[in-house]
């Protein structure tokens, strides 16, 4: 009995692998060749305005990046957006997500005002903020000081990274909103009320007994953001074009930058290889962190 | 101490109208279950006591005190949710600790509290756990305990039993009814579960769409319903209900003409009938007994044997009847039976449905769960007599 159990599971075993083979040698290679060509070049001499300089580079492309002081100063920058639009999403999110499941008149078209930034393009989001709202001259911020007596701000030169920050955190909030406000749902009704009778006021209900629930949701939310946040650029080319100096040059633009401003495809492949270790870094941490909180 | 009285308790939501102006008297150590049917208004009623859902008119008074405008936290009570609703996040102590943590007791007090309660509950062992490592029966002491530690006078169940399989539901129905003699407190009990009330209850509250149907011990409900509603929802199987034809009132009671043209005198009230009304006779299965010369006769439709009792489902005219027989009876289905009952455990009720009053007052009627404990047992035994049958 338990040998032609075994038998069958090797048959089985075989012919699953037969079925599933075509599946996963299209996805390994739909994910190896453009690793392994971004790793190949990474090593290579290639820099497309000077074509007959080529051949195998060793570390050099490496060498030159990670001595390259825009480098860390674009890993500060990205560490800094991240960490910023992830903390004004998050608590914003949270705090709208509370607003918006209390009951008041017109809370459907609140609530789908609320989520509809996310649905604008990227591009036409950072042109908005960058031509309307922040413009020195005629933008709607400009002209709130102006009203209030105080003097014009130029945001874009004054404070670049703060106004990346302001323009990728109006973006993301929705999304943030969506998925906490979702979560509210679920929260036991009867929970609440449970608390209520063992004293609790509004305060103590927020962090004892709503935080505790959005919990999950809000790992969630960290996780999902930050494989996009990590790779944020076209709000900054649109905008600041990662100046003034490298005040907002994160490591996508960076790429960019050495890639196709430089032309330099040997020294942008090795920008995307120590691109790629920091994103598996963090999404190993990540992961613990959301597997921890998915455990309980 | 703890009472409470409601005052033409009121609550409309929006334009329904859903509590109509209820009036209800709780003493202090009363078992009170409110029972109705799904949707009459019961969670309504009690979440208004509790303070997590305003009245709409009327008054709600605690031991003296008019509580309408007092917070669900202070008002002296703890509730029991049907969900339980246990705080997932905490173990239960933690759920049992978390009111005394809000208002600010040392831990080493609270613990004390905690393990006061959890001994009175047999939690000890589970105490670091979390809820969602508990069995459904487990939760529920832990949802009890959790009221225990804030010493309430009042306690509030909603339907605290009705997630539970029925082997659980029966141990857990005992172990209530042991909790409120130990803890000696006042307890409201709500549930649609009409067995829970009869065997819990000092004092059933019968709701109906959002009216108060009858009040009183579970004997006198089931003796003397006051009306059909009562009479149908209290017991089980439900009563047997069909129309019959009034003869005569006389000082005996009412003498009516039972289906298949036989007559037989129901001892109640009669004074106040009109001429020819429309009379209902109601009769409990299990006071419907076979007899080849009964006055009433149907076919069996469908046979339930459950070993030591029998249901006959009997069709007689449009009707379906139900009889609860000895587990003996050899009948089969299709069989013809002829059935009686003895008139005095006949119900009549007018054209309103409202019950006639009985000429006698069933012995056992002011009964209540406490008299069952009582040393004069035996001599209410007694006092049943079977009485003559038709
Ligand atoms: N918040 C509410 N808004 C509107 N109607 C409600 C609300 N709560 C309860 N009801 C209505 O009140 C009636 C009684 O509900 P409930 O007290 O929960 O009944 P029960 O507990 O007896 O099953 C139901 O018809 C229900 O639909
Ligand atoms: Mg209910």
């Amino acid at each position: 009995m338990n040998k032609t159990r075994a038998s069958g599971r090797t048959v089985g075993g075989l012919r699953t692998l037969t079925l599933q083979a075509p599946a996963v040698t299209l996805l390994m290679l739909w994910m190896i060749v453009p690793l392994g060509m971004t790793i190949w070049f990474s090593f290579q001499r290639y820099n497309l305005l000077m074509p007959d300089m080529t051949g195998f580079a060793g570390l050099e492309n490496y060498e030159y990046l990670l001595t390259d002081p825009a480098l860390w100063s674009a890993m500060g920058t990205t560490l800094l957006l991240v960490g910023w639009v992830l903390a004004i999403t998050v608590v914003g999110g949270t705090l709208l997500a509370v607003l918006f499941q209390q009951e008041f008149a017109g809370r459907g078209i609140a609530r789908v005002l609320a989520i509809s930034p996310f649905f604008v393009m990227p591009t036409v989001s950072a042109l908005v903020w960058k031509n309307m709202m922040m413009h020195p001259s005629n933008g709607v911020l400009a002209w709130l000081a102006e009203s209030l007596g105080l003097p014009a701000l130029d945001w874009f030169s004054s404070l670049p990274l703060t106004s990346i920050i302001i323009i990728v955190s109006w973006q993301w909030l929705p999304f943030a909103l969506l998925i906490l406000l979702t979560a509210m749902q679920s929260l036991d009704e009867d929970q609440v009320e449970a608390a209520r009778m063992d004293g609790a006021g509004p305060i103590a209900i927020f962090f004892f007994i709503t935080l505790p629930h959005l919990k999950r949701a809000i790992s969630v939310v960290i996780m999902i953001e930050m494989i996009f946040l990590l790779t944020i650029f076209a709000e900054i080319f649109v905008t600041t074009s990662g100046g003034p100096g490298l005040a907002t040059t994160n490591l996508a633009y960076l790429i960019y930058i050495r890639a196709l401003l430089d032309f330099d495809v040997g020294i942008a492949s090795a920008g995307g290889v120590i691109a790629i270790i920091l994103a598996n870094i963090v999404a190993i941490f990540l992961v613990r962190m959301v597997a921890k909180n998915l455990e309980d | 101490m703890a009472t409470l009285q409601l005052s033409n308790i009121t609550k409309r939501f929006g334009d329904t109208e859903v509590i109509k102006g209820i009036d209800l008297e709780v003493n202090d150590r009363e078992f009170v279950v409110f029972v109705g049917p799904s949707g009459c208004g019961k969670s309504t009623l009690m979440r208004m006591i509790a303070g997590l859902e305003s009245a709409s008119e009327g008054d709600i008074v605690i031991d003296g005190q008019r509580m309408n405008d007092v917070g669900p936290a202070d008002r002296g009570l703890a509730m029991v949710f049907q969900s339980y609703a246990l705080y997932p996040h905490m173990t239960v102590e933690g759920n049992m600790g978390f009111s005394m943590r809000l208002a600010g007791v040392p831990k080493e007090e609270r613990r004390a509290k905690v393990l006061e309660a959890a001994k009175i509950l047999q939690l000890e062992p589970l105490l670091d756990r979390k809820p969602k490592a508990l069995s459904g029966g487990q939760r529920q002491r832990v949802a009890i305990g959790r009221a225990i530690v804030r010493n309430p006078s009042i306690f509030l169940f909603d339907e605290p039993l009705s997630n539970l399989d029925a082997a659980l539901r029966v141990q857990m129905r005992i172990e209530l009814a042991r909790l409120h003699e130990e803890l000696d407190a006042t307890m409201i009990y709500v549930t649609h579960d009409q067995i829970e009330a009869m065997t819990m209850a000092d004092k059933i509250v019968v709701l109906h769409d959002g009216v108060v149907e009858q009040v009183g011990s579970p004997m006198a409900l089931y003796h003397h319903p006051r009306n059909r509603f009562v009479a149908g929802f209290i017991g089980s199987p439900k009563m047997n209900f069909f129309a019959v034809e009034q003869l005569a009132v006389s000082s005996d009671g009412v003498v009516v003409r039972l289906p298949g043209g036989r007559s037989c005198t129901v001892p109640v009230d009669g004074q106040q009938l009109a001429d020819a009304e429309e009379l209902e006779l109601g009769i409990r299965p299990e006071h419907l007994l076979l007899d080849e010369n009964g006055p009433l006769s149907g076919q069996i439709k469908v046979l339930e044997r459950l070993g030591g009792q029998t249901s006959l489902y009997v069709q007689m005219d449009e009707l379906l009847i139900t009889i609860m027989a000895d587990g003996d009876v050899a009948y089969r289905v299709n069989d013809t039976v002829r059935f009686g009952f003895s008139p005095e455990r006949a119900h009549l009720f007018d054209a309103q449905g409202i019950a006639l009053e009985s000429l006698t007052q069933h012995p056992l009627a002011g009964l209540t769960r406490h008299d069952n404990r009582a040393p004069g047992q035996a001599a209410v035994h007694g006092a049943v007599s079977p009485g003559e049958q038709v």
